[in-house]
């Protein structure tokens, strides 16, 4: 059943199915009344810079933007901690009339004072322009005052879309980019961009790299330094991982900076792999490829014997995918593949033509690709594809567990590590113990299709 | 390392607000008009706004949330937001066939002037006055807090679509009842409380199905539950109104207080039940509402529930608790621990009402030494004071956790939100029932650590 949910006028070109032909529309504004997954600009920025660990991140503007990203994301620090702190200039009715601007001063350099960080980074949201506040001046007033960069970002929520605002994080970020010693950095080294160290990933691909002899020099951001972005320009190599938030950044490294890019992914096996596998390449030196081979053969026959496992009691199952990035998009459907599982539904907040060109491409016939979706249009499609799993985020979460579906976390709150070699075996537990779960048979959806089962399949997509 | 463990001795910050005790208002009108039947909340601003509270309900109640928003745009800032809000509006009727909208602004519309009278007329307008109604709400996030924008919604509802006409002829087997930001459970059992006195309620906001809804069979595009339009049009001339919370005292005109005046309907304030003194007050105003006596099996409740403080006085007694959340919630919380000879050692909220520090103080127990009372304060303010205090225990939302691993003492969490624990929407605070629930969560958690501290490790204590 459906609830003959249809696809709204203006959004009929962003739904596309394998083998219909026909191009998919994106990078386009979300409908008003859309009730899109996206995010503002502001929350672009804000994720992007936020596991930055020694930085101070001010947001300002009125309460809301500072609280509902309080301390809710799974990157980690291995030393400071204050990146997990909510500080904001909580702008009240007297400031949206007289302005900001000295309750921004004064809060930046009290708390600088106190926590002594080694930057700070000072957020824009809608209203901040609007007031007529030149966070400009003041950044430099402040800067100039305490000794430490204090940068903008230029973020007010309307400015765009999550993208938007991923661009003015790297802005930001780049502002740093240049300052630092790069002299103690050797031959065979690279950037991890678009790394956010959820549940210590980052730590995870390092280790693959320092074993193959290579030095990573900044994981951008993931435990996330001021001086490892003021040095990251003298590694010779940048491997962009979430491409959608830091291929901006990367350009800026490859234009300023002569350090070519690479996009990349580390979920799962095929794609780890052809990541150490390029930057083996890349550096040309044959012991570096043997040893990536060494490391490859060695996690891959470590978690073999117990996907084969997860893989015999999966297979067959058909999931849905709807993430921020493309790139992620891409790689899961590897890794569902590696499980035996096919994916029917694809979709990405984000994606750009290039993207999807890439998704179309290696997804099967018949599977359903979705730009800028929503709860009602995903709904619509877990009901017609019949899917067993879905794998998103929080606001994704709800759709199929009320529909009785199995479901992932695979956003930036989770706590569990799933990239690299180790994640895909948390991966493929993860799905196993929502998919295999017992408790499905008690869910009235299933009940129903267990007494019809042809009841929920025959419909078809009519987008 | 803590989250706030970094820290030089220079001076505490004070211009800056970190770790706020609060959300944006429009988070709380959000959740009042999840609690009307077939209402899809419709904020007007950036589409952020949305996405941010969108996911943080989803968080707490674990079920579909889903707010529409204007997605203003950088002309829209500039020029106003009135296409994008007609557009929007029509997308949401065409998806959704809402029987309700609830617009509530935002920082961003609000500061820009927008004129939503204005733009609700143009769409009636279109609409022919067909159209399913618009009830809008000012929540600006720099003024108030998410209760203050909870309450003003409610407000809004009353006032938009009652209509203010002195009713003759009353319904006397109905009761209003404006809950206050509580739990599922919580509404649920002031319905079954109403029921026992005879009467059928009519909850304002009424989220317990939305926001904790069954399984379902076929997807909804609005979670099945809520008050009901009809509902609410006819709060007029019900028996009576029951508004919960200390802080509707406060206000200018409180949704109740407007029913009042402008339909005749006599309204009963208490504060959230919490407790045997608040609830015996909210049950006599029950019984005042309802001109029944109290039923049996309610005394029973109660009488059980004394029979439990008596049990277990000993095991909390003088036990030092800092308080932090909502603002009526904080003041029924005070009152009740001091009534179970716990010592509140400090009550903060993140609104700044004014007078709301004067109720908190007149609900602390006779003999029990007044605790310091902190408004618009943030978690840094509560954490530093909390530290010098030394608190036995810590109440408060999921916020409350890291400080709460710094002091080593236990957390009981009540409030919004609750993002680190299952079952807050099944968390029962009210009557003598939610008073029991709550006793035993902070009988339990004093004996937990004392078993845990303890070397020896007694199973029976």
């Amino acid at each position: 059943m459906t609830a003959n949910i249809h696809i709204l006028p203006g959004r009929e070109d962003q739904v596309w199915q394998k083998g219909s032909g026909g191009n998919l529309a994106c990078d386009r504004r979300s409908l008003a009344g859309s009730v899109t997954q996206r995010a503002c600009a502001f929350c672009g920025s804000r994720v992007v810079l936020y596991p930055i660990a020694d930085a101070l991140h001010i947001v300002h503007g009125p309460i809301g933007c500072a609280v509902y990203n309080w301390d809710i994301r799974g990157s980690l620090s291995s030393g400071p901690q204050l990146h997990r702190n909510s500080f904001s200039t909580d702008l009240q009715e007297k400031e949206v009339i007289f302005g900001g601007e000295k309750k921004l001063h004064a809060s930046l350099v009290e708390l600088i004072q106190y926590y002594q960080p080694k930057a700070a980074f000072v957020y824009s949201t809608c209203i901040v322009g609007l007031i007529g506040d030149d966070v400009q001046a003041v950044c430099k007033a402040v800067s100039r005052e305490t000794g430490i960069d204090v940068i903008p970002v230029e973020s007010p929520g309307f400015k765009g879309t999550k993208k938007t605002g991923y661009q003015a994080a790297c802005e930001a970020a780049f502002k740093l980019v240049g300052t630092g010693d790069t002299s103690q950095i050797g031959p065979y080294s690279i950037n991890l961009l678009g790394e956010f160290n959820i549940a210590g990933e980052a730590w995870m691909i390092k280790r693959y790299f320092e074993r193959m002899g290579i030095e990573v020099v900044a994981t951008i951001t993931g435990d996330g330094r001021v001086d490892d972005l003021r040095r990251c320009h003298g590694a010779k190599l940048n491997l962009v991982q979430c491409s959608g938030s830091m291929t901006h950044l990367a350009k800026r490294l490859d234009e300023d900076y002569g350090v070519p890019f690479q996009r990349v992914s580390f979920f799962g096996l095929e794609d780890t792999a052809r990541a150490l596998y390029a930057a083996a390449e890349f550096f040309g030196d044959p012991a570096l490829m043997e040893r990536a081979q060494e490391i490859v053969y060695e996690e891959i026959a470590k978690i073999t014997p117990r996907l084969k496992e997860y893989r015999k009691r999966l297979k067959g199952k058909k999931a849905a995918l709807y993430v921020g990035g493309a790139f992620k998009a891409f790689s899961l459907v590897l890794a569902l593949r590696a499980l035996g599982m096919k994916t029917v539904l694809a979709g990405t907040q984000t994606g750009s033509a290039e993207d999807y060109e890439q998704l179309k491409e290696i997804c099967d016939p018949g599977t359903v690709i979705v730009d800028d979706s929503n709860p009602l249009e995903l709904a619509k499609f877990v009901l017609e594809k019949d899917v067993d799993l879905f794998i998103g985020g929080v606001k994704e979460r709800p759709i199929a567990f009320k529909l009785g579906v199995a479901f992932c976390d695979h956003n930036h709150e989770r706590k569990i590590p799933l990239a690299g070699f180790e994640g895909m075996l948390n991966f493929a537990e993860e799905v196993a113990n929502s998919v295999l779960s017992p408790i499905w048979r008690f869910a009235p959806r299933r009940m129903a299709q267990a007494l019809n089962p042809k009841e929920d399949s025959h419909h078809e997509c009519n987008c | 390392m803590s989250a706030t463990a970094e820290m030089t001795p220079a001076q505490a910050p004070r211009s800056a607000t970190q770790n706020a005790c609060k959300l944006c208002a429009p988070l709380g009108a959000s959740m009042v008009f999840k609690g009307v039947q077939g209402c899809l909340p419709f904020l007007h601003g950036s589409q952020g706004c949305a996405t941010y509270i969108r996911r943080y309900m989803i968080s707490h109640f674990r079920e579909p949330v889903d707010i529409a928003s204007s997605s203003f745009s950088e002309d829209d800032a500039i020029f106003g937001g009135a296409r994008n809000f007609a557009t929007g509006v029509e997308n949401v009727i065409n998806q959704y066939q809402p029987e309700i909208i609830g617009v509530a602004t935002t920082c961003l519309s609000e500061t820009i002037g927008e004129n939503m009278i204005g733009m609700i007329r143009e769409y009636q307008e279109r609409y022919a006055g067909q159209g399913a109604p618009l009830v809008h709400v000012s929540t600006p996030s720099y003024s108030g807090t998410h209760s203050e924008g909870f309450h003003a919604a409610v407000k809004a509802l009353v006032e938009q679509l009652v209509p203010p006409e002195s009713v003759t002829h009353r319904d006397t087997t109905r009761l209003n009842i404006l809950p206050g930001m509580v739990s599922c459970a919580d509404l649920r059992h002031l319905r079954e409380l109403v029921g026992l006195y005879g009467l059928s309620a009519t909850l304002l906001p009424d989220y317990n199905q939305t926001l904790e809804g069954e399984s379902w069979d076929q997807y909804h595009r609005i979670s099945p539950g809520g008050t009901t339009l009809e509902e609410i049009r006819e709060m007029g001339a019900n028996a009576a109104t029951l508004e919960l919370g200390h802080t509707l005292a406060l206000q200018k005109e409180s949704a109740g207080a407007w029913l009042e005046n402008h339909t005749g309907v006599h309204c009963h304030h208490a504060g959230l039940p919490i407790g045997i003194r608040l609830s015996d007050a909210f049950f006599t105003a029950l019984s005042q509402a309802t001109g029944r006596t109290m039923p049996d099996s309610l005394r029973a409740e109660r009488g059980r529930l004394v029979d439990a403080y008596v049990d277990a006085h000993k095991y909390i007694a003088g036990r030092r608790v800092a308080i932090v959340g909502e603002p009526d919630l904080v003041t029924s919380l005070a009152a009740f621990v001091s009534e179970i000879g716990l010592q509140p050692v400090l009550c903060a909220t993140g609104s700044k009402l004014k007078g709301w520090a004067e109720q908190v103080a007149a609900e602390i127990e006779p003999g029990i030494e007044k605790p310091e009372i902190v408004k618009g304060a943030d978690h840094a303010q509560f954490s530093a004071r909390c530290r010098a205090l030394q608190p036995d225990m810590l109440i408060g939302s999921s916020k409350v956790y890291p400080l709460a691993r710094e002091l080593d003492v236990p957390l009981v969490r009540v409030g919004f939100p609750l993002h680190d624990r299952f079952g807050a929407q099944r968390l029962l605070t009210l009557g003598y029932r939610g008073t029991q629930n709550l006793f035993d969560l902070i009988v339990n958690a004093v004996l937990a650590r004392r078993q845990d501290d303890s070397v020896t490790g007694y199973s029976y204590l």
